[in-house]
């Protein structure tokens, strides 16, 4: 990647790729005496898909939860948008169009699809309580508005024929669609994914990297994503960091991690002598 | 055959959003609205009203209250009986304070004064989920109680320490008092079922009735994905104590015309309006209609049928009562935790294939 520069750069399949959205400087997150974080620093930018990689407890969901404002880091800053970010609670995140989907769907069972992608218009859905009470002017309005939106994610995840069935009785591939589809239809400039295609079978995951690609193509989201799916995590990402027991190992595109030494022991093991 | 979705098509997001998409459900709704303003008040008399149509109506504003609060929020609360008794005392105060305002103006106001109150304990939700939360209401319920017995003021200084009602009117109409015709009562009542239920039905199904189930589900996605915790567990304690104040002014001043609070409002109401919510459906309207309903009118039934038809004493027919209810509640949390709302919905399921299920 020899053409990086502050405004952007151009990716392998020609893709530009635009400034710095979201920065991690030294971030450094303990709990207690274990530290899961130690001071990694990495950039987002906009229109790129960004993965996180590494082995098992290297702390990748923690970072993606100090993105989300989940954790608060006791070290470094988050930048975002060229503004250092405050302390923050996961709600505020969220408004300011930081949206995430869970290793473990966080889906609201007892809801229909349809409700639960509309969960993710909250952003834009102001009316009162009074609007909302009489059904009247804002909140109707809102309702519709939102409503064409959200039909808007939902066919373009093709879920159109779960659309009123509640999310408990649907199948874990679908689940994960939906979460998606909540996700997406927050518009959100930062869609952080984790781990995306955690138990699928072949052909889900490949119509998720689809979903994937098809988002970042048509609406330009920017994504940052955890994959243990090694093939997946090089076909679809434009640049990669590695951790390793909270530290970062590698940086780069994919062909430049995939050779990275570091990153080759910390995957296959290092020969004691 | 007659309940069908079929051919029954939308072309607006607006017709996809009414509360009664299937045109049978639609035209049923304004049937029952039909009779019970225009057929039920001409043939009703004092028995029906006083045994069975107003009970049921302001325990339907109750119950509703609640199923906001633990049906579509998931915040256990023990403490609607104290609420009652907040709207029961607010619209005392109110009545005896401006005899010349409309009964209409008091009842509502009395629904705000209980919303305020019910913010107030709300507040340690934020902390406390489940248990703990069912327990810290049911301070509420004691403390309430213990203050309007012990706090003169409440009761204007009276000397048996009851409130009591005293003639107020709508349009001239008496509403409370010893002068209330049936049908009076019963339609004023009625008013405010229809609009707590469209209101309840409204809120539920936009924004922020998606608030709250989203915090009843899963509260921790429901705050990534933008969901203020503190404000929607407030919106809801708001909400559901203003159903449940205005169900307590109706039912201290329409419907009892004078109370004792230890004994009307104690922890018994709480738990039956929570045995109405489950029975008739977590989660559901309709269900707390029917929760309403039930409990109403079973006891109402078991007596007419147990002391009237069969002629055995009273009080054995009492004591069955308790042990059939409590039988019911154990039933149905095994059976169908979802409740007779859940039985309606696998019913229309049913329907909508019949005759030809597949």
């Amino acid at each position: 990647m020899n053409d990086m520069t502050p405004e952007g750069y151009t990716t392998a399949d020609g893709r530009k790729i635009g400034g710095v959205v979201m920065e991690m400087k030294n971030i450094t997150l303990r709990f207690g005496g274990v530290v899961a974080i130690k001071d990694i620093s990495f950039d987002i930018r906009q229109g790129e898909i960004r993965a996180i990689i590494g082995p098992n407890g290297a702390g990748k969901s923690s970072m993606l939860n100090v993105i989300s404002g989940f954790y608060n880091p006791q070290e470094g800053e988050v930048w975002y948008k060229g503004e250092r970010r405050p302390p923050m609670k996961p709600f505020e995140v969220a408004q300011q169009g930081i949206a995430r989907t869970f290793q473990n769907i966080a889906l609201f069972e007892g809801m229909t699809v349809l409700d639960n992608v509309m969960t993710g218009r909250i952003r834009e859905m102001k009316a009162g309580l009074f609007s909302q009470a009489i059904w009247k002017g804002k909140a109707e309005r809102e309702e519709v508005e939102n409503r064409a939106v959200v039909e808007k994610v939902i066919d373009f995840l093709e879920i159109q024929h779960i659309r009123k069935t509640p999310v408990g009785r649907l199948p874990y591939g679908l689940k994960k669609r939906v979460e998606l589809a909540r996700a997406l239809a927050a518009e959100p400039s930062i869609l952080l994914l984790d781990e995306p295609m955690a138990g699928m079978n072949v052909e889900e995951k490949e119509d998720m990297s689809r979903f994937i690609l098809d988002v970042n193509d048509e609406f330009g989201t920017t994504i940052a994503l955890i994959e243990h799916d090694m093939g997946v995590v090089m076909d679809l990402s434009d640049r990669v960091v590695v951790m390793d027991y909270g530290k970062k190992i590698g940086d780069g595109t994919p062909d430049e991690v995939r050779n990275n030494q570091d990153v080759i022991d910390a995957y296959l093991g290092v020969a004691h002598d | 055959m007659f309940y069908r979705e079929a051919g029954d098509f939308k072309t607006s997001y607006t017709e996809d959003n009414q509360t009664f998409p299937i045109k049978f459900d639609r035209y049923r709704y304004y049937a029952v609205l039909v009779f019970a303003f225009a057929v039920v008040p001409f043939v009703i008399n004092d028995y029906w009203v006083n045994a069975v149509f107003l009970p049921f109506l302001i325990y339907a504003i109750a119950a509703i209250g609640l199923n906001i609060l633990v049906g579509y929020c998931g915040q256990v609360s023990l403490g609607t009986g104290g609420f009652m008794a907040v709207g029961a005392y607010a619209v005392y105060k109110l009545m005896t304070s401006f005899p010349d305002v409309s009964m209409f103006i008091h009842v509502i106001l009395a629904g705000v004064i209980t919303a305020v109150v019910g913010v107030l304990f709300g507040l340690p939700s934020l902390r406390i989920k489940g248990f703990y939360l069912a327990v810290a209401t049911l301070a509420a319920q004691f403390f309430l109680v213990w203050l309007f017995n012990r706090v003169p003021w409440f009761y204007n200084y009276s000397a048996s320490g009851q409130i009591s009602a005293p003639e107020r009117t709508v349009l001239g109409v008496p509403i409370t008092g010893a002068e209330t015709a049936p049908w009076a009562a019963y339609l004023f009542c009625l008013v405010f079922v229809t609009v707590c239920a469209i209101i309840a039905r409204n809120l539920t199904r936009g924004m922020a009735g998606r608030k709250w189930m989203a915090i009843r589900d899963m509260d921790i996605a429901a705050e990534i994905i933008g969901v203020n915790p503190l404000k929607a567990k407030l919106t809801a304690f708001a909400v559901s104590s203003f159903f449940v104040g205005i169900s307590g002014a109706l039912f201290f001043s329409v419907y009892l015309g004078a109370v004792e609070v230890g004994e009307v409002f104690g922890i018994n109401k709480s738990f039956l309006v929570l045995f109405m919510v489950i029975i008739g459906g977590l989660g559901s309207i309709f269900g707390s209609f029917a929760g309403a309903a039930f409990l109403v009118l079973l006891p109402v039934l078991l007596k007419n049928t147990l002391v009237g038809g069969l002629g055995w004493p009273t009080d054995l027919a009492a004591h069955l009562e308790f042990i059939i209810v409590g039988a019911l509640i154990i039933i149905f949390l095994i059976a169908e935790p979802h409740g007779l709302a859940q039985l309606w919905r696998v019913t229309k399921e049913k329907l909508r294939l019949w005759p030809f299920p597949h």
